[in-house]
């Protein structure tokens, strides 16, 4: 089962999804010539895109709309936020190559304040898999849902064997651990699991939470972390401001607790553009460095 | 068409004009936008649309949006006219236990989708055309856009999609009363020749007088349907249209009008003596 399988069974089985993208078919370029007009390629045209998807779901259409995570969330920014945020349509809209997988493109193609600008949107869901697995099982709830979602898309080979149970704004808890909790989502998790083994080789219990959806967010599993470990951690190839992190202070906020959080986030700053190994060796995100890194904080 | 039915319309955007003074007191309207294209609403949901009161649901309708959205006084004056909503809901104008503002909202029987912010709905409008086209039903799919919006570069990007696309059911309106805000169209950022520069980008084009009834039809009989191409209208308008004392006015774009200054416009709109205004030109909104 590949991701364009899962669009053309829906295609197949359900009459209201089309899929659409404004001119980038990484993701979906097989489909075309399977399923003829449901398909829709508007051109370099961000806005577009997302308008015309709205016109299409007002016809009852449940529009898959992919471009690069950037110039999605960012170039049609107003679009999502004025037509379907406010129009509250079922349109899901797939970011491609975002956060480190936009690997050496530079600064104008890095996604990293994508999780931050779609959840501050009324109405919009945040959907942000580890990788291809956890993606093909969020899917079809996902995209059958009647609101509208902001789908992380990457299709990495799997780290871990995922739990087909997959419910909106549940997380999946991978592993427990009293000392150390690292809260995830998206590719990183690889290095989470990575980071974990070394963790626990130097006597260090550790557990890793798959966040899946940062919108609408698991607060019960947060909460359950923070109550049964001691230190948190947030890894995420994002912003510090306005990802993870931030929703925990907001969470902690909202129910009267502190607890000790370390973030791996880049903070107010772009990331070397580089292969995808190399960027995470730069900017402190392998499994190892995330394990010094915490070793030395925890004990300090 | 016939003299008569010509008639008929004037009295219907003459009682269109009225909801339209009414709403610029108390809190205020875009006047001058909503007088020039009150007309063109009411040609094309009395003579063009197949939109009605009973078929507000019906999938096969026609489909009326209205991407410059600051002039939905028109709109809903016309609305009220037709039947959609009641007369007596315009009161409630601004008011919190209603969703009738300065800009459309959805809860409004007629209303396809909200608008305001410029350059949107031609691209929402694609997507309805293209929906339409897909299910082989004959629905008509109408946009107006005001000039000024045309500055928007996201009109330009949808009209090129349309056109790649060949949206015969699509049809933009272009509500050409030569004024953004409070400044001429072609003194800031000239437009013309518009025509010249949606054809070059695949699109059938005509004009007529947003005005007048006879060449409304005139021009809109003459839109082919099944033509591989989206259509455009220029419908030359005139800002504050039925208002002499502040028509074609670069000042008088938002206003909000005192009492007496309403029922001042609204004897001026009957033929009596021109309004004596005095409240603040050029209010920012």
């Amino acid at each position: 089962m590949t991701y364009e399988d899962i669009l053309s069974d829906l295609i197949e089985s359900d009459d209201r999804f089309m899929i659409l993208t404004a001119e980038n078919r990484a993701a979906i370029r097989n489909l075309p010539g399977k399923i003829g007009e449901k398909f829709l390629d508007t051109g370099i045209t961000e806005q577009t895109l997302v308008g015309a998807a709205c016109g299409l779901a007002l016809r009852g259409r449940i529009p898959v709309a992919h471009a690069l995570a950037t110039f999605l969330t960012m170039r049609a920014f107003e679009f999502i936020r004025t037509d379907v945020g406010i129009g509250n349509l079922p349109v899901k809209l797939v970011g491609g190559f975002s956060g480190f997988l936009s690997e050496a493109n530079g600064p104008t193609h890095q996604a990293i304040e994508d999780v931050s600008i779609m959840r501050g949107i009324p109405n919009v869901n945040v959907f942000c898999p580890s990788d291809e697995e956890d993606m093909l099982i969020g899917l079809p709830e996902v995209l059958k849902s009647e609101s509208p979602f902001y789908i992380r898309y990457n299709n990495l080979i799997p780290s871990v064997k995922h739990s087909k149970d997959f419910t909106i704004g549940k997380a999946e808890i991978i592993s427990e651990g009293n000392d150390v909790t690292i809260l995830v989502y998206g590719i990183l998790l690889k290095q989470a699991v990575e980071a974990k083994e070394i963790l626990e080789s130097k006597g260090v219990s550790a557990g890793i939470i798959n966040m899946r959806c940062l919108k609408p967010i698991d607060e019960v599993a947060i909460l359950k972390a923070a109550e049964n470990s001691k230190t948190l951690v947030t890894l995420e190839d994002h912003f510090l401001t306005g990802g993870l992190y931030s929703i925990l202070a907001e969470i902690f906020l909202k129910n009267q607790i502190t607890k000790k959080v370390i973030p791996f986030a880049l903070d107010n700053k772009w990331f070397i553009p580089a292969l995808l190994n190399d960027v995470l060796e730069y900017e402190g995100f392998t499994g190892k460095k995330i394990a010094e890194r915490l070793l030395k904080e925890i004990s300090g | 068409m016939d003299k008569k039915r010509s008639e008929e319309l004037k009295q219907t955007a003459f009682k269109v004009r009225e909801h339209i003074i009414r709403m610029s007191g108390n809190g205020g309207c875009f006047i001058g936008a909503s007088l020039s294209c009150a007309d063109l609403i009411v040609f094309l949901y009395s003579e063009y649309l197949n939109i009605s009161k009973e078929n507000l649901k019906d999938p096969e309708r026609d489909y009326f949006f209205l991407s410059k959205g600051h002039d939905v006084p028109a709109l809903y004056g016309t609305f009220a006219e037709l039947g959609f909503i009641g007369k007596d809901r315009l009161k409630n104008h601004l008011k919190t236990n209603d969703d009738i503002y300065w800009h459309p909202n959805r809860n409004i029987p007629g209303i396809e989708f909200h608008s305001g912010s410029l350059g949107h709905l031609i691209s929402v409008a694609i997507g309805v055309a293209i929906d339409c086209k897909m299910r082989g039903m004959k629905n008509k799919v109408l946009v107006v856009l005001g000039d000024g919006e045309l500055d928007e570069g996201s009109v330009w990007e949808a009209a090129l999609v349309a056109g790649a696309k060949k949206l015969g059911n699509l049809t933009a309106v272009v509500d050409r009363n030569h004024f953004q805000a409070n400044i001429k169209t072609e003194e800031l950022i000239p437009l013309n020749p518009i025509s010249d520069k949606f054809e070059s980008f695949g699109w059938n084009t005509f004009s007529c007088s947003g005005h007048d009834f006879e060449e409304m039809k005139k021009a809109f009989s003459g839109i082919p349907f099944d033509s591989e191409k989206p259509s455009l209208v220029i419908a030359e308008t005139v800002r504050g249209k039925g208002l002499p004392s502040i028509e074609s006015r670069a000042d008088r774009w938002f206003v909000n009008f005192t009492e007496e200054e309403v029922d001042m416009l609204l004897k001026e709109l009957h033929g009596e003596e021109k309004a004596k205004l005095t409240s603040d030109t050029i209010v920012a909104r």
